[in-house]
């Protein structure tokens, strides 16, 4: 299909505003006067709140309101930001008598300025019993310390909840018999990996801010990836109905699944409500790390049968994932582990996929880009290079043998949705070979394997992984645009899609721009404001360009329907007689200006308003796939490495904006890259959280990537929006593994456990001499 | 306490507790080009220049600048505007919340280094944390527009 603005370089319609520094963000359009709100937090891990006295703090001067537990509504809840009824149990509170790990919310304080608050923070007194803590996630199942012995917590539909066991979810499935199958492999890996929890460390911290407006309705801007959520979940908690309240989503600075949860929005909202008076909370970068999200940690114990022939006949996962001390998005994270992980190597006679998710006195966990790809990817891809040399069979030899083709399934797709069953579907697209053999091209597979001499005692290796995603949640994600045309012919498009920084209103826009045959500067978008735009769930599950894509894609079809059926009025022909190149109707040797049409509709002649609406939910979520190959230079005395290339070769479909697709990939490959090689989110042995601040969290820099090289694979996808599928995540899942394997192919010692540090390698080099 | 500067070339005077940091001091008077994303001078985000050089005011002092000249990107608007066609080019904003700090950066580092080497430019900007584009495309976009005012 021939395109004009579609797959075309489009600078993105936002940046350079964003760059001159126009307000923006959500403390941009903070009220002035806004109160400023603070939380105190536990110092302990586990602990019972025996005594709160707040009165020294309530009559310092310039404090307005102080909140502890017995001021606030007990009704539990999820803050996951999921869909309605939430596959993530309902186990926490605004406040509760109990905290459950270094950060969990005491009391909330709001003064009139930012020093008088942290002064009521300090004389707020806490009597604590606290309790023994669970730290270690592999001893947390039917531990005797349990973190959520409180009544009134609950499962919304049965997601294996256990709380007196300290279980938040559990999962189990099989294909096929996996024992037998093994049992009659000529070979069996049988590995255990661990990854590590990361940080998303989003510039932009957790900020939102409340006031009523002239309506007494409570207005909260916040930087979140889920406006119809927030809205649904504070209405909810606060037990207030729903239609008092209006979310606006400005530009958000960064998410990468972070701010799919609610946060501070619970205190603005109690805040503003009882003072009647604006109120903002800004998260300290103290804050974002201590007390918001971090990657779910987990245990994957991966066992692949095969024969001497490189055929895969049985893969077996068994995994315990650590969910911290409240349960969002425990089961949901967990599948993924297995459901877009284990279809890659779709021929085999037995899977089965398990385990639980527990509880720990740990910063929650949460949704993070990759959400359990990244943590199945490394276990999978790993114990697949395990059994390459175990057979003696090139690593690309024993994939291209065992992985998805286009057109073919697997049966995991039906068996394993996002909580729930999923849906059965056939790769109409999947360019993994492409993929996999231009990507050996690119890094120079030929020449490197398994590694090359440097130096003395240096050696340049190359590893890879391969790996897919999803597109949205079928028949779960719905999403909804709205198309305006306005006079002199340009368009109003309010979307409730959102954009936190992947470039989302760009692409949007250019899809709607190529559908009605105009130039990107015609179609003015807005999102998200939950008064103004129609429903979507959110940014999440690489769903925004495939599923509030197409939706926006059939209001502009619809919307070019509509003006044909104007112009045939008009013009006093019948519509198929109408031809319209986005400018201009002609009909024989009539011509009729849109801008003129427009401009008559809304001042002359039978005037009314054009305005269309159409809503999108998939049937299908169909994956994009990539293949991902590393070379490092690595100091065999030392174990330490540098990462000289990284090559991506994606097959997202056809991408709407090459250059934003290619952002989107590179910026999760060095995601991924600061996962596989030094993030390392870590605790005291009391469960206070050392990695705290960007000192003692490295996040990559410039510096430590030398050269990324993307490139995406000819695809169209027919279900998708002028052929797209997505590509938010599928970025961040190949790293861990890539490295792992290069590590490995450089020195013959294999890193189970993330981060690949030279530490580790070190020791592994040790124990071999 | 009373701290008079040059902001964005006039004089202002402006009543602050004595305590404040001049990225706090710069948004309460709607310069809210200013970021915070670090408090302790780490990730860049507050970049404001000093006298031409840039400086993290999250984590300095509004006293110091008494008698001195700060700018924001609210007074270099042409220069950004330049500077964001570059980054258009590349694809290379994303979330955008680092790119006020980041683009005075750039414009120190053009003002202070003639030639610069690979090395050169990535040690210069290292300090302004993207967590969004990989860095890939701000590189080059940095470079092309350095070498379009060689």
């Amino acid at each position: 299909m021939k395109t004009k603005v579609v797959n075309h370089k489009t600078p993105s319609v936002d940046g350079k505003g964003i760059m001159m520094g126009r307000p923006a963000f959500t403390d941009d359009l903070a009220e002035p006067n806004s109160l400023i709100v603070k939380v105190l937090r536990s110092p302990h891990a586990f602990a019972r709140i025996k005594k709160i006295d707040v009165s020294k703090a309530k009559v310092l001067t310039g404090v307005e309101v102080v909140l502890t537990y017995h001021d606030v509504p007990r009704t539990s809840f999820t803050r996951a930001g999921q869909g309605y009824p939430e596959p993530s149990p309902h186990d926490k509170f605004i406040l509760d008598e109990y905290v459950r790990y270094v950060g969990d919310e005491v009391a909330c304080v709001a003064a009139i300025n930012e020093s008088i608050a942290d002064q009521a923070l300090k004389l707020i007194e806490v009597e604590y019993e606290v309790l023994e803590p669970v730290l270690d996630f592999e001893t947390a199942y039917e531990n005797k310390n349990v973190i959520h012995p409180e009544d009134g917590i609950r499962e919304m539909f049965p997601i294996g909840f256990e709380p007196k066991k300290n279980v938040a979810a559990a999962y189990d499935m099989h294909i096929g018999d996996v024992e037998e199958a093994l049992a009659k492999c000529d070979i069996v890996v049988d590995e255990t990996y661990y990854t590590q929890a990361q940080a998303h460390a989003m510039l932009e911290p957790h900020t939102a801010n409340a006031r009523l407006d002239y309506h007494n309705r409570l207005v909260i801007y916040t930087s979140t990836q889920t406006p119809y959520h927030v809205r649904r979940i504070i209405s909810q908690t606060l037990d207030m109905p729903i239609s008092k309240i209006r979310v606006i989503k400005p530009r958000v600075g960064g998410g990468f699944g972070g701010k799919q949860a609610l946060h501070s929005e619970f205190f603005v909202s109690l805040v503003t409500l009882k003072t009647k008076k604006p109120s903002k909370m800004i998260y300290s970068r103290q804050e974002v790390f201590e007390s918001s999200y971090t990657r779910h940690p987990m245990r994957m114990r991966m066992r692949i049968g095969a024969m001497k022939d490189g055929t895969i006949k049985a893969i077996d996962s068994d995994s315990l994932s650590d969910t911290g001390a409240y349960g969002e998005h425990a089961l949901t994270v967990f599948m993924i582990t297995g459901s877009k992980v284990l279809p890659l190597y779709n021929k085999v006679d037995a899977v089965h996929f398990g385990g639980r998710v527990v509880y720990t006195n740990h910063v929650s966990a949460g949704a993070f880009r990759g959400y359990g790809a990244i943590q199945g990817n490394f276990a999978l891809e790993s114990a697949i290079d395990v059994l390459a040399k175990k057979l003696s069979i090139d690593p690309l030899e024993l994939r291209r043998k065992n992985m998805m083709d286009e057109g073919e399934t697997s049966p995991i797709f039906a068996i394993m949705g996002e909580g729930t069953e999923g849906t059965a579907m056939d790769m109409d697209t999947c360019k993994l070979r492409y993929c996999l053999d231009r990507g050996a091209e690119l890094i120079g597979w030929k020449d490197k394997y398994p590694f090359v001499k440097a130096g003395p005692h240096k050696v340049r290796a190359v590893g890879m992984a391969i790996a897919m995603q999803g597109s949205g949640i079928p028949y779960i994600d719905m999403a909804a645009a709205t198309i305006k045309l306005n006079d002199d012919g340009f368009y109003n498009l309010t979307v409730g899609a959102t954009d936190i920084g992947q470039g989302s209103d760009t692409v949007i826009t250019q899809i709607v721009a190529e559908a009605l045959m105009t130039t990107v500067d015609k179609v003015i978008i807005y999102s998200s404001d939950t008064d103004l735009t129609p429903f979507d769930v959110g940014a999440y599950a690489s769903s925004t360009t495939y599923v509030s894509g197409n939706a926006a894609l059939k209001a502009a079809l619809k919307m070019k329907g509509m003006l044909i059926k104007e112009a045939a009025n008009y013009l006093k022909v019948k519509e198929e007689e109408i031809v319209f190149d986005g400018e201009k109707f002609f009909a024989k040797d009539k011509v009729l200006t849109l801008s003129d049409m427009a401009n008559r509709l809304y001042y002359n002649d039978n005037q009314h308003q054009l305005s269309a609406t159409e809503s999108y939910v998939g049937h299908k979520s169909p994956p994009p796939f990539m293949a991902g190959y590393v070379e490092i230079e690595l100091d065999t005395e030392t174990g330490e490495y540098d990462i000289l290339h990284y090559v991506s070769v994606v097959d997202c479909g056809v991408t709407i904006n090459p250059m934003l697709a290619r952002g989107q990939v590179e910026g999760g490959i060095v995601q991924g890259l600061g996962m596989a090689c030094f993030e390392d989110v870590k605790y005291s042995n009391r469960g206070k959280l050392n990695s705290n601040s960007f000192l003692y969290y490295k996040i990559p820099t410039m510096l430590d990537v030398k050269k990324l090289t993307t490139e995406f694979a000819e695809s169209y996808e027919e279900s998708g929006p002028y052929g797209a599928k997505s590509v938010g995540e599928i970025g961040i899942d190949t790293p861990p593994a890539a490295i792992a394997n290069a590590v490995a192919n450089a020195t013959g010692v294999r890193i189970n456990n993330l981060p690949v540090t030279p530490e580790k390698i070190f020791q592994g080099l040790n124990k071999r001499k | 306490m009373k701290v008079n500067f040059n902001l964005n070339g006039r004089n202002v005077s402006y009543d602050i507790p004595p305590g404040e940091y001049l990225a706090d001091t710069l948004r309460n008077h709607s310069f809210l080009s200013v970021k915070k994303a670090c408090d302790e001078a780490v990730c860049g985000a507050c970049t404001v220049l000093l006298d031409g050089r840039p400086i993290l005011s999250c984590s300095f002092l509004s006293a110091r600048v008494e008698g001195r000249n700060v700018t924001t990107v609210e007074a270099v608007q042409d220069d950004v505007d330049e500077i964001s066609n570059f980054f258009s080019d590349e694809g290379a904003d994303q979330c955008g919340f680092c790119n006020t700090g980041l683009a005075l950066t750039i414009l120190a580092l053009r003002k202070e280094l003639k030639n610069p080497t690979d090395e050169d430019i990535k040690h210069f900007v290292v300090g302004n944390l993207c967590r969004c584009s990989g860095y890939q495309a701000q590189f080059k976009a940095i470079k092309n527009y350095l070498e379009a005012h060689k």
